[in-house]
């Protein structure tokens, strides 16, 4: 990491009433916040670039877009119909933004730094980062620290805070598939996650009951396997606003088009490309996983992913890979012979492996990093060591180990097992997704590192648009912490807690439909039905 | 005559230890389409009838009691017209020109001299009705409004769409009522403020499932947002903010009006003695210091039973709630008295020994209730009161209701026998606390829960009027009620409503589905039973 312009003096945390410090979720990795508090007024308040970067900036608009996204969500006021409060001291406020690579046009990658530092003094804020996502990440901050006081009156108090992600993957699955998810459900959501620095959206985005996406190359499989070809699709310009949207708050989007499992929405438009299971010696009319035998599924693979692959600029693509099972591939006798044919024996994984190597030979092909789901580490070792293994199984002793075992064979390692949210219990569940550790299993140093985040998962069974934002909205956050901060400093569910609830509160100012952690309220209570 | 098919239920009797045998089958096919919560009696035909937003109306049968003047009735009518028809825009002017083979209108006639229009629904309400259609129009005989809004809103449940988008209704004859009386939902506004519109779109939501009692948890320990007229500082210091977090009378009455014309009682809780903290900011003296040792903690803890201020206090309290709450009952709450703090006063000691109570802080509970309800008969109220006060033992009037909400299903149907036993009327909740949240499909086990389901004799059965499905609001407030209570809640509505014998889950399945995208497409924010979808989404977000 390059310059640290300003050099931080012995940060310490101070910890003040939580009254009138609601501070900021996730915790900086450094923050030192002191009780000197100045004014700020929505008629005196500006974004400039820093002096010398004016030439460098003069045409980012990701971060003008960005400064008008923030300027309401620092005044909230001004949204919410009360009007502006007349400030007693109307004094001018500055937010000086200075970066050091210019990097406005991009879409934000594994290699991004989201780095930022931030120092509040008397009428200005100086913000400096290396890139526009280090600098999206400072604004967030920077909105979070102003408050208001009881007569309404705009405050910040003086901050010194230097911030940047324990883990530089910070994800959460939408499943488009199980429940159609209208695009409004998705920016809403982007929104929360910008909010709480997530900055990986993987969109689930067909499975086995609906094929939501419109495929330029194919669109039957929209037209026949989406659960309406008109109303529950998503068009290509809905791709891109989703990638827009995204791109605009420092989010990666990366798609997963599950295979050779989970494909039953793909059969009804691509005729052939899933297995025809047979009871005794005739086909029963039910079909399997994608047939591993048959040339055509290579090569409808290798169109389809190219159209994807082009479509999804980020560097990653998940593959799937899950769940497959081999019952129907045992039935018929065409992969049979294939079986024999290869030498495989009665060994199905192998055939599994044929299948996810050719697929993952081809997204290597197309210069994309393969994520895929444990199933196919678990099952063979001839995967491309770049592939990033993502686990999704077992308790934490299971799933401690399971990333020992990868990250000992080199592969990077993405944690989603701990963050399956779907799963709902009655009570502050977000504590255990707080308290997870994800480097707390055995390795080396050299292992820890290829641990590069984690994943909330929102699996759609029991999920549409109806309850997916109060149930993802506060629960997420908790993992939002746990991937952001230092580990070592919030480690105590209990004393994040206050914290969480005034960000919760917040939430719901910004309009996210976030549900309540325990009896309380908040000012601005959502109002809408 | 036309050809009726009669439809007959196939039922699986699902015996023993109460565990569930698994999800239901998603592919099953109900013979009843959408119907929810199922009549008591349902004759389909196969003729399917036209229906067209630009031809149909509503109205009043020539003979019916209820004149134009009943607006309860033409409120429905335009409500249940929109239900129907959400796009139809029409110039005013509907099409007298029906085609032949389309069902044009709707006749609602009021069978009873006294159409009940104007009062408010009671525990004894007649919500029967029956449906009967011809090719060109259906007749809804009701002998009060109460039968005929449930009519409007089955009537309205046999709509279809076919595959070009226009609607349809089959020749259909049903004949209904409730099995139980008391079909309830409670929403708790103390944990959690519940702004208005929530609170009305769940009333909407409760017409469309057949429920008639709006059970008004408004106060508790967290907050107190009702806002007296005699007492303004119990909202002023115990809600949790004196402007934005209270219901005004207004609020009040609008609330119980918009009920009302929904068919649906809306009975307050405002439980004493325990459950007051909340109560204590805004009125001096009412809950009893807990003392540590021989001196006053700071802290306070139920209502002080010895003080006649505290009487006198609930008197015009009640009063007052007597008048706001047309109802003719209300609810005393009386649970969960925790005793330590009445042991800790030394006040309390004596006055215990002056009653020769012993130790038995139950008698000094009874003692409190008794006196409580002595206020609440004096104005003209009957009440509901939670388990505990009977098992305490306190004197009860013959027409309490008892509020079961206690123990696993041994333990409450247990409960439930011993209190009708005793001659009591009663109605369950325990196995309906929506608030209690797991992951899959949760609502089979709401389905298979019966309140008659205890041993007893026949007229023990008699005693049990119903229940309720209650939402507690510690992790629940606008941002989630309503996903979190549609359509679980309606699995409870199907049970109180329709006959024992609908038991069918993979039936009730196919039903509740369609049942809850119609909800979804009326505005109600009703979660999935399972990965599916609806034509219409929720397009909120």
């Amino acid at each position: 990491m390059a310059s640290c312009t300003i050099c931080l003096p012995a940060l310490m945390m101070l910890v003040l009433d939580l009254n009138t410090v609601e501070s900021v979720w996730p915790l900086p990795q450094k923050l030192a916040i002191s009780e000197e508090r100045y004014p700020l007024s929505p008629t005196h308040f500006n974004f400039y670039y820093g002096e010398d970067q004016a030439s460098i900036m003069k045409d980012c608009s990701l971060l003008d877009s960005a400064f008008t996204r923030y300027f309401p969500l620092i005044f909230p006021d001004l949204t919410s119909g009360n009007g502006v409060l007349p400030s007693t001291e109307e004094k001018a406020f500055s937010l000086v933004v200075t970066m050091h690579q210019k990097d406005c046009d991009g879409y934000p990658n594994e290699g991004s730094s989201e780095r930022y530092q931030l120092n509040v003094s008397a009428g200005q804020a100086v913000l400096n980062s290396d890139t526009v996502w280090g600098a999206l990440r400072g604004l967030e901050t920077f909105s979070q620290l102003v408050q208001q006081d009881e007569d309404g009156t705009y405050f910040i108090n003086k901050t010194e805070i230097e911030d940047f992600p324990s883990f530089q993957y910070r994800g959460i699955l939408l499943d488009t598939s199980r429940h159609f998810l209208p695009l409004k459900a998705i920016l809403n959501t982007l929104d929360a996650m910008a909010y709480s620095k997530f900055n990986v959206f993987h969109w689930h985005i067909v499975d086995d009951p609906s094929f939501p996406y419109q495929s330029r190359t194919f669109p039957d499989l929209s037209s026949k396997g989406a659960y309406h070809p008109m109303s529950h699709i998503y068009t290509q310009s809905d791709v891109r606003r989703v990638l827009t949207h995204a791109r605009l708050r420092g989010i990666r989007v990366i798609p997963e088009f599950d295979s050779p499992g989970h494909t039953q929405s793909w059969g009804k438009g691509q005729p052939n490309l899933l297995t025809p299971c047979y009871k005794g010696s005739s086909p029963s009319g039910t079909f399997g996983p994608i047939n591993p035998a048959s040339a055509l599924s290579y090569t409808f693979m290798s169109q389809f992913l190219k159209e994807v692959t082009s479509v999804f600029p980020d560097p990653y693509f998940h593959l799937g890979g899950d769940e497959v099972n081999f019952s129907c591939w045992q039935s018929n006798p065409d992969v049979r012979a294939f079986m024999q044919k290869m030498g495989f024996g009665k060994d199905y994984t192998k055939l599994e492996s044929f299948y996810m190597e050719n697929i993952v030979n081809i997204t290597s092909n197309l210069n994309k990093t393969s994520i895929v789901w444990q199933d196919v580490f678990d099952y063979h070792e001839r995967i491309p060591k770049d592939t990033i293994l993502h686990i999704w199984k077992g308790l934490p002793a299971q799933y401690k180990a399971e990333t020992s075992r990868m990250t000992k064979a080199g592969h990077r390692v993405l944690l989603g097992a701990p963050w399956y949210i779907n799963h709902i219990a009655y009570g502050q569940d977000w504590r255990i997704s707080y308290n997870v550790q994800p480097l707390n299993f055995s390795g080396t140093e050299e292992q820890k590192k290829l641990v590069i985040g984690g994943e909330v998962s929102m699996w759609g069974e029991y999920v549409d648009a109806t309850n997916l934002s109060p149930r993802l909205w506060p629960r997420a956050c908790a993992a939002a912490e746990r991937l952001w901060s230092d580990e070592s400093q919030t480690r105590s569910a209990e004393a994040a807690f206050p914290r969480l609830q005034a960000f919760r509160c917040s939430l719901l100012r910004r309009g996210v439909r976030a549900e309540p952690l325990s009896p309380g309220h908040c000012s601005d209570e959502y109002r809408g039905i | 005559m036309l050809p009726f098919a009669i439809v007959s239920l196939l039922v699986t009797v699902s015996q023993g230890c109460g565990r569930h045998s698994g999800d239901p089958d998603t592919a099953v096919e109900s013979s009843y389409g959408s119907l929810w919560p199922l009549p008591q009696k349902v004759r389909f035909s196969s003729l399917s009838l036209k229906i067209r937003g630009s031809s149909f109306q509503i109205r009043d049968a020539d003979e019916s009691s209820a004149g134009p003047s009943c607006s309860l009735l033409k409120n429905a009518y335009r409500r249940y017209y929109e239900y129907m028809f959400p796009n139809e825009r029409t110039n005013g002017h509907t099409n007298v020109f029906a085609d032949p083979s389309e069902l044009s209108q709707l006749h609602v006639w009021i069978t009873s001299s006294d159409s009940e229009c104007d009062g408010y629904p009671v525990v004894t309400s007649d919500e029967s009705y029956e449906l009967s259609m011809n090719q060109t129009y259906a007749v809804l005989k009701a002998p009060k409004v109460w039968g005929a809004l449930r009519g409007l809103e089955t009537f309205s449940q046999l709509l279809y769409e076919d595959e070009y988008g226009a609607r349809n209704i089959n020749l259909t004859e049903i004949s209904d009522f409730p099995r139980f009386q008391h079909r309830g939902v409670l929403l708790d506004t103390s944990r959690h403020f519940l702004p208005i519109k929530v609170i009305l779109a769940n009333l909407e939501a409760m017409t469309m499932n057949k429920f008639n009692v709006f059970h008004w948890h408004i106060v508790d320990d967290p907050s107190f947002p009702y806002l007296s007229r005699t007492f303004p500082q119990l909202s002023q210091m115990g809600a949790y903010h004196p402007y934005t977090h209270v219901y005004t009378p207004a609020d009040v009455k609008m609330i119980i009006e918009f009920a009302r014309l929904r068919g649906i009682r809306v009975v307050p809780e405002f439980d004493t003695p325990g459950h007051t903290q909340s109560w204590g900011k805004g009125q001096k003296d009412l809950l009893t210091p807990c003392y540590s040792g021989p001196t006053p903690s700071g802290t306070f803890g139920p209502v002080n039973p010895i003080l006649n201020t505290t009487y006198d206090f609930m008197n015009l309290l009640f009063k007052e709630v007597s008048e706001v709450f047309p109802d003719a009952y209300v609810h005393l709450g009386g649970d969960e008295v925790d005793f330590k703090c009445w042991k800790s006063n030394p006040d309390i000691t004596k006055f215990m020994e002056q009653h020769s109570f012993g130790d038995d802080y139950s008698k000094l509970e009874s003692f409190y209730i008794q006196k409580l309800l002595d206020i609440v008969t004096s104005t003209q109220k009957g009440y509901m009161i939670w388990q505990e006060v009977f098992d305490n033992g306190v004197k009860l009037k013959p027409d309490t209701l008892i509020h079961v909400w206690k123990g696993n299903q041994q333990q409450y149907q247990n409960e439930m026998a011993k209190i009708t036993l005793s001659g009591y009327k009663t109605f369950l909740s325990t196995p309906w606390y929506l608030n209690r949240i797991s992951y899959g499909q949760d609502w089979t086990s709401l389905y298979r829960a019966d309140p008659h389901n205890f041993t007893g004799t026949d007229d023990q059965k008699k005693l049990v009027i119903g229940g309720e499905a209650c939402m507690w609001g510690e992790y629940v407030d606008s941002t989630n009620l309503m996903p979190r209570m549609w359509p679980r809640a309606s699995a409870v509505g199907e049970r109180l409503w329709s006959a024992k014998d609908v038991t069918n889950v993979n039936d009730a399945y196919s039903r509740l589905s369609k049942h809850r995208c119609r909800m979804v497409e009326r505005g109600i924010q009703a979660q999935s039973l399972f990965s599916s979808f609806c034509r219409h989404e929720y397009k909120g977000i």
